[in-house]
């Protein structure tokens, strides 16, 4: 452990922009966004996947960041909670659920959520409240309850957010 | 509109309160844009890590940072002599010196795994963990003591005691009446509750970035309950100006009691920057958080309970003992458990005695209704008693309950009380339960072999302590129309989810008269706003309301005044609704906010005389001494007699908090408590094995309710408002506290066909099918295992000393209260067998005669503060050590312990 770290080089997309990057290779992806790449709204809540709050979008793909290694991502183009939302600030439908609902109390584990939710209704994927809520045991919220996250998600499987 | 609050009245059809206002705080943590602390990046910071004991009780034979110090990137690998610095003093969360120092860094013995032995200053976090990992420490290990029985029986783990009592009140005896009235009862019954040990798992882990500004400045990013707080105690810590410690927090990822103070690890990083001189930044990792943070709970509680053939409460005795780790947070025995268990029931007259017990373990912290223990004993006993008598729970708790109709009343411990609602609340529940409809359902179920089960509980709490905790008294509002008549206040409080700048901005557009959009709220920096001991004890929207209603109101005041002065009307004429300012009966002169705001702040030539320019407004509220939140719950589950697996089918929630701000924040710090409250009774176990290992380190052994493990919950509210302004009662607690008993008593419910469920958490599967089987299937797992026996040598009692005691001269002694150690001054002068003298302590001189005999003294002190008790004392003298108890009226008793000077 004590020897330098092996670096590699890596480009990858965040957020619609491109990155490029020479890194560790035991460096994980959330890691690499949060302290490389300035992207803080990704959030590490455990870092042994079993929380859910470091969830990104890789390719289209809800990931945890913290079990995925950064040099994994190279030629990948992620998306993270602060590249949700249009350009011009206007909510995902996701995002205004989860507001409407009072989803979130202390915003820790939210990141996680939006990205998983995001990525799940992208497209014309039309989720099921049962897979959305199975989607969401993944993700733990020490605050809420989970009440306000049972009714966003009752929400987008209405289609009343979009 | 803006008629004057008055106190207990509440607030129920205000235009912003009682709304479910969307919050202010969201759209920053939706979009990634929150401020927690590990977002924060300085110039020139430096990452902290620390090197860890991996033993639970041991003494350092010797420490080799060489390699560690050899590693590039490293700049420093210090130790507890490196980071001294004289004049500082670990602090408990009373604001006093823990009761058994509390080292930053261990120095020549460790006493719990995880111990922070070494600190690493490098250039990253991996750097400076890579260099931890090379640190050797050599150790003599010794036996740990790691359960409350092994506490009991154990050597001493801190040098220089004779026993590992934390704490103690009460008393070890019954008195006589009392156990008279237990022997004659027609029943009683003996409940023992064993509640495990749990982590406060907030999602965010702790962490802070220290830097150091000039001499005796400090700027602290750091995750906390309140900002204030964190500057209040590291500048009574390290000796500094409050005003010379910048504290942030803008967001932070929940506490629930953990963050109240800055510990050993926070504090120890502050010193490393201060030597350092560059910023510093520690941030916990969730294993550090898992098997290194302090932790809460463990706790065991045996409760007698007396009552007569119809089921009336007769009396009561309890037994309690919790574990404090090494190094709690502040000595606790929990005597708010005590003070609190009956305080919502006729009982006759109550007994306890209570200790806090130290063991090899990580310290203890606040969780979430830190006295919750309470609640759960005595609601679980009463469905015992209920079963006993063959008369349904509820029923019981009707028979005994508080009426409102019966208040002011004083409980079995001499505490006045009043306004306490649980009657309320338990017939609000009733009335929308229909139990003999789930008796029938419940028959029908079990003939099929489904066993479902009904749970019914109710509590009182105590909140918004107002002087009766030496850092909780009143909440500060400075409310401000600005130039532009857009409001922003600076409040005292702070929020870790609780979305008080939401609630806050709600009561400050409801009293004012402006639109919500139009008011913001700055918290999370000590630099706005004064001191407020932040989210604690149910507190905010009760105190910090208030103080938010009443400076409202007098801003509100001031703009009539100063409408009244312009527009030549009087001030009652002048109304304010939705930023536009009104003269009755005539609507031409009706102006904006902005307007008035502007000649208040730029033309003084037409101000009324003696009016003070600008509009700004400051109030600090302090509300009654405690404000009292009831509630009754109930909940169905179905518990699978082939696996041991709980499904929780229904839960309804019946909650007085008094006027609701904001109901869907209230409805949210419910089912956030009542998900922990399922964490507690079915999942969560922060388990240590026998020689002192935390064995649940990660999050695939330290079980979280997850959204599958949680129900809808179901929302009665009572509204009847407090006697505060505004009405409010505080809902943050109470959740934790009546959500165990509900749930363990609808287990228990479903499982009677089978004998009774021994209340001892969590209840896993495996619990629960040994008692349906009737044999031992959970086996030694878990909690069970820290059980198994260590060798332990017997503490040595202090020697009994025969002969002549020397009792005359000076003493320095310490007396363990509810409020942190006391220390005193004692001066003794007998006289055959009389006794006179005076204590010193920073209340000042008492003075006093007493009686001895033999090596015993007894003498009585009137005390008038917090409230008037007779303390006797009952003191024994060993050469020069004295040592003995003092009993605080309805307090219980306290250990005091001292030597001759
Ligand atoms: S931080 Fe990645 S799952 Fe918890
Ligand atoms: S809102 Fe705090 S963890 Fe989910």
């Amino acid at each position: 452990m004590s020897e330098p770290q092996s670096s590699f080089r890596v480009e990858m997309t965040i957020n619609g922009r491109a990155k490029h990057a020479t890194i560790e290779a035991r460096k994980s992806l959330g890691d690499f966004l949060r302290d490389d790449a300035g992207y803080t709204g990704v959030h590490l809540g455990c870092e042994h996947g079993v929380c859910g709050a470091c969830t990104v979008i890789v390719d289209g793909k809800a990931v945890r960041s913290c079990l995925m290694l950064a040099v994994q991502a190279d030629g990948c183009e992620v998306t993270t909670v602060e590249g949700v939302a249009q350009a011009d600030g206007t909510f995902h439908p996701v995002q205004a659920a989860l507001r409407e609902e009072h989803a979130l109390q202390c915003g820790f584990c939210t990141p996680g959520i939006v990205c998983t939710l995001t990525a799940l209704t992208k497209g014309d994927q039309k989720p099921t409240e049962e897979q959305m809520l199975a989607a969401m045991s993944g993700h733990i919220c020490r605050c809420t309850g989970y009440q306000g996250i049972r009714r966003a998600i009752t929400r987008l499987a209405a289609g009343e957010a979009a | 509109m803006n008629a004057p609050t008055i106190a207990g009245q509440g607030i129920m059809a205000g235009r912003y309160i009682g709304q479910r206002s969307l919050r202010k705080e969201d759209p920053r943590l939706l979009t990634g844009r929150g401020q927690f602390v590990d977002d924060i990046s300085l110039p020139g910071m430096l990452h902290v890590a620390f090197h860890r004991s991996q033993i639970a009780r041991g003494n350092i034979l010797s420490i080799d940072c060489a390699a560690a110090r050899d590693l590039p990137g490293v700049h420093a690998v210090w130790l507890a002599a490196d980071i001294e610095r004289p004049g500082f003093e670990m602090l408990s969360l009373y604001l006093r010196p823990t009761e058994v120092p509390t080292p930053l860094l261990a120095d020549s013995i460790v006493r719990y795994v995880g111990e922070p032995i070494a600190l690493v200053i490098a250039d990253s976090r991996a750097i400076a963990e890579d260099a931890a990992a090379l640190i050797e420490v050599e150790y003599e290990e010794l036996d740990p003591v790691v359960t409350l029985a092994q506490a009991r029986s154990g050597p001493p783990i801190h040098p220089g005691t004779d026993d590992n009592i934390a704490t103690e009140a009460g008393d070890e005896e019954v008195d006589e009446a009392l156990a008279a009235t237990l022997a004659g009862a027609a029943h009683t019954i003996t409940h023992h509750v064993v509640h495990q040990r749990i982590s406060q798992s907030p999602m965010e882990c702790r962490g802070i970035v220290a830097q150091a500004n000039g001499i005796e400045e400090l700027r602290l990013y750091i995750t906390c309950q309140s900002p204030h707080m964190i500057a209040r105690w590291v500048s009574q810590a390290l000796g500094y100006p409050n005003s010379a410690i910048h504290v942030i927090a803008k967001d932070v990822g929940g506490s629930f009691g953990l963050k109240n103070q800055p510990w050993r690890e926070e504090t120890a990083t502050i010193l490393a920057a201060l030597k350092f001189g560059r910023p510093l930044k520690w941030i916990e990792d969730r294993y550090e958080h898992l098997t290194a943070c302090p932790q809460c709970r463990e706790q065991e509680f045996t409760l007698t309970i007396a009552y007569d053939k119809d089921g009336k409460f007769l009396a009561s005795q309890g037994d309690y003992s919790a574990n404090n780790g090494a190094f709690p947070q502040g000595a606790d025995n929990n005597l708010a458990a005590h003070m609190f268990i009956w305080a919502a029931y006729k009982m006759p007259t109550y007994g306890f005695i209570t200790r806090g017990w130290y063991t090899n373990t990580t310290g203890l912290a606040a969780y979430r209704g830190p006295w919750a223990i309470e609640s759960l004993v005595r609601e679980t006993a009463m469905d015992v008693a209920a079963r006993k008598i063959g008369i349904e729970p509820y029923e019981l708790r009707r028979r005994n309950v508080l009426k409102v109709a019966e208040q002011p009343a004083t409980t079995c411990l001499g505490m006045p009380v009043d306004d306490i609602t649980t009657e309320t609340c338990l017939d609000k529940l009733l009335e929308n339960f229909d139990v003999p409809a789930f008796r029938r359902e419940q028959a029908e179920a079990r003939k099929a072999g489904r066993f479902l089960g009904l749970g019914i509980a109710a509590y009182v709490e105590p909140t918004a302590s107002a002087g009766s905790i030496n850092f909780m008294t009143g909440e500060l509002a400075q409310v401000r129309i600005e130039p532009t008549g857009k409001v922003t206040a600076a409040m005292s409080t702070h929020s870790q989810g609780h979305g008080t700048a939401t609630t806050m901005a709600q009561v400050i557009a409801d009293r004012l008269g402006v639109p919500y959009e139009d008011v913001t709220v700055f918290e999370g920096d000590n630099m706005h706003g004064g001191f407020g001991p932040g989210a604690a004890g149910s507190r905010q929207g009760v105190a910090g309301g208030g103080a938010a209603i009443t400076a409202s109101e007098m801003l509100a005041a001031k703009v009539k005044g100063l409408a009244a002065h312009l527009f030549n009307a009087s001030p009652e004429a002048v109304s304010i609704e939705q930023g536009m300012v009104h003269i009755a009966g005539a609507p031409e002169m009706s102006r904006s906010l902005r307007e008035i705001a502007d000649i208040a702040y730029s033309e003084p030539m037409r101000l009324p005389p003696g009016y003070e320019t600008g509009l700004e407004v400051q109030f600090r509220y302090m509300p009654p001494p405690m404000t009292m939140t009831s509630a009754a719950h109930a909940c169905i589950v179905e518990v699978d007699v082939e696996t041991g697996f709980v499904k929780i089918l229904r839960w309804i929630t019946s909650e007085d908090c008094g006027t609701v701000i904001n109901p869907a924040i209230v409805e949210g710090q419910v089912t956030g408590g009542l998900a922990q409250a399922i964490g507690m009774v079915l999942l969560e176990e922060a388990a240590y094995d026998a020689r002192g290992n935390p064995i649940a380190a990660t999050y695939k052994d330290y079980l979280l309710p997850a959204i599958s493990d949680v129900p809808v919950f179901e929302f009665l509210h009572a509204n009847t408002p407090s006697k505060t302004v505004g009405g409010m009662r505080g809902v943050g607690e109470g959740g934790a506290i009546i959500g165990p008993p509900t749930l363990v008593n609808a287990i228990a419910d479903a499982l009677s066909p089978f004998g009774e469920v021994p209340v001892n958490l969590p209840l896993t599967p495996s619990k629960l099918l040994s008692v349906i089987e009737g044999r031992d299937i959970a086996g030694h797992g878990g909690r069970g295992a820290a059980a198994a026996p260590v060798a332990v040598a017997p503490a040595a009692a202090p020697a009994a000393s025969a002969g002549e005691a020397q009792i005359d001269g000076e003493w320095k002694m310490t007396m363990s209260t509810p409020m942190g150690a006391q220390e005193m001054t004692g001066h003794f002068a007998t006289d055959g067998t009389a006794l006179s003298g005076h204590l010193m302590s920073a209340e000042g001189r008492q003075d006093f005669t007493g009686t001895v005999e033999g090596n015993k003294l007894k003498f009585e002190l009137k005390v008038e503060k917090p409230m008037n008790i007779t303390l006797k004392y009952d003191l024994q003298v060993d050469g020069n050590a004295i040592f003995g108890k003092v009993k605080m009226g309805m307090f219980g008793s306290s250990k005091l312990t001292g030597q001759r000077i």
